[in-house]
């Protein structure tokens, strides 16, 4: 059976020359980086080489750059440890879209007496900094909004709101873990404190995150241990993970523009047909301000779950913002800070396009989505309500 | 995550859509949950469910115990229908995850709310 993979926001597949790279760092040169031998010293010289890299590409200095364990333990870290290093203040700011690691992290903050306030964002899914200013106090310590929805894909006035974070006193954290690799990220110009990514978002390998830190800026440890990372975050250093994610970054920042105009491209006539042949449909996000992998449609009078999986029959994979798929009863918080409601939240799914993706492999899952929606919606008894079949209830 | 019985019964369930000359609708769940179960059913004079097919917006474990359960009942009577457990219909499926059990609660709902209307409007009518 023909197989498509469009949830490349989920998970991207190692490249071949990144893989490449990080074969000799599991057996051959298999030292640990911080040992005093020589083979440590291989290991230790690659880490050193990727830092290098990394903050070459992103025109910061090595000594900014933390590797850590993936994008939810750099957001982790972030919100966490600034958290704590700027006692005695105790209010944090985020937006009410954020990915779980931040979420959850604010939610352990709060029980621990910290107050956390959430951003609303308009119904394309943008947090707008008038929301920031209208909020933001001067005991405020940090702010953290995402640079890109994983959901919707809406990138966020990152600059604006990070000026306004500053003008308070605060320090600014962004999740760039959907925005690296698939949209210009520079931190320089976008003057944020601390900001998180992740290796496997953009060909790169799992396990792997970044934590770009400002220099002078000090959030608190979240993970004690040894000397890794200048005795800030502990754990030996994986070292084929960390040579691997400065490949990957290398060739997606090389790549970047060529990648983004084919995605975007596909992604726009994707959403364009999507529109033109299946009635009822609710495009969510922002049309403008988003990341270009993305689309993420509401299709009215159906369940996202019963959705992706008649996709997935059919080979298609995608992602269901409906919870039903996670186990849980709640639809996407994303979703509903939109807006939209509950029950066009469950019908809502995401297609996140990649590099590889061609046209014809679109038109073979608009033919399949448009048979898909048909026939749970022949099904359904609120499309029955809708066109007027008949509810004698 | 769903067992292959499961995945067949969703994708090719039995007994979908509106009956037109059904005497007996039920229909269970809400939209705001993620899943509504609408029954209809043709109950003669015996009691007996002659046809039975359903409407469902769900999940596949809603649309696929939807499917079971409705073959389950067709052709038993009014009592026997009203004795289907929702265990019958996991047991029937081989099994739902655990996430997904109060989904076959819903086609047991929705049996015992369309009886339920058929006893006390359609036979009183009579």
């Amino acid at each position: 059976m023909k197989r498509i993979y469009l949830d490349y926001s989920a998970t991207t597949p190692v490249s071949p020359t990144v893989l490449e790279a990080m074969m000799p760092y599991f057996s051959e040169h298999f030292g640990n980086a911080n040992s005093m031998h020589a083979y440590g010293s291989e290991g230790a010289y690659a880490v050193d080489t990727a830092r290098r890299k990394i903050a070459d590409l992103l025109k910061v200095k090595p000594t900014e750059i933390y590797f850590t364990s993936g994008g939810t333990e750099a957001d982790n870290w972030a919100l966490k440890g600034g958290a704590q290093a700027y006692l005695p203040k105790k209010r944090i700011i985020t937006s009410s879209i954020e990915h779980a690691a931040i979420i959850s992290s604010c939610a352990q903050l709060e029980q621990q007496g910290f107050d956390v306030t959430y951003l609303k964002c308009d119904k394309g899914g943008i947090v707008h900094p008038e929301y920031l200013e209208d909020a933001i106090t001067d005991d405020t310590s940090i702010v953290s909004v995402m640079f890109a929805n994983n959901e919707i894909g809406s990138v966020q006035p990152i600059k604006e709101l990070c000026e306004i974070a500053h003008r308070h006193g605060a320090i600014f954290h962004t999740d760039a873990v959907q925005a690296m690799g698939s949209i210009p990220v520079d931190i320089a110009d976008l003057g944020v404190d601390m900001l998180s990514f992740s290796g496997h978002k953009f060909y790169g390998p799992k396990g792997i995150g970044v934590l770009y830190v400002r220099s002078g800026i000090k959030p608190d440890k979240l993970i004690a241990g040894g000397h890794q990372e200048r005795t800030r975050r502990g754990g030996t250093t994986n070292v084929p993970a960390v040579v691997g994610i400065s490949v990957a970054l290398e060739e997606a920042i090389r790549d970047l523009d060529k990648n983004r105009r084919h995605i975007k491209e596909i992604r726009d006539y994707f959403v364009e047909q999507v529109e033109k042949n299946i009635p009822y449909v609710i495009y969510n996000g922002d049309r403008n301000n988003r990341l270009p992998q993305n689309a993420n449609f509401a299709f009215e009078f159906i369940e996202g779950e019963s959705l992706l999986l008649t996709l997935d029959l059919a080979g298609i994979a995608c992602s269901s913002g409906s919870a039903c798929s996670s186990g849980s009863l709640e639809p996407s918080h994303v979703l509903l800070a939109t807006g939209l409601p509950v029950e066009k939240a469950h019908g809502s799914i995401r297609f996140s396009f990649g590099k590889d993706t061609t046209k014809e492999d679109v038109d073979y899952v608009l033919d399949n989505l448009i048979k898909a929606v048909k026939k749970l919606r022949a099904m359904s008894p609120l499309y029955a309500q809708f066109t007027g079949g008949k509810t004698n209830v | 995550m769903y067992n292959d019985r499961v995945i067949k019964e969703f994708s090719n369930p039995q007994n979908v859509g509106e009956l037109k000359d059904a005497n007996a609708v039920g229909t269970v769940g809400n939209a705001t949950c993620g899943d509504i179960m609408k029954i209809f059913m043709k109950i003669n004079e015996n009691d007996v469910i002659e046809d039975v097919s359903f409407q469902t917006f769900g999940c596949a474990a809603a649309i696929a115990t939807s499917s079971v359960a409705t073959t389950m009942i067709k052709g038993k009577t009014v009592d026997e229908a009203l004795k289907l457990t929702n265990k019958q219909v996991i047991d029937e499926l081989g099994g739902l995850p655990a996430q997904k059990l109060h989904c076959s609660v819903l086609a047991e709902e929705a049996i015992k709310e369309a009886i339920n209307n058929y006893l006390t409007e359609y036979k009183n009518k009579k």
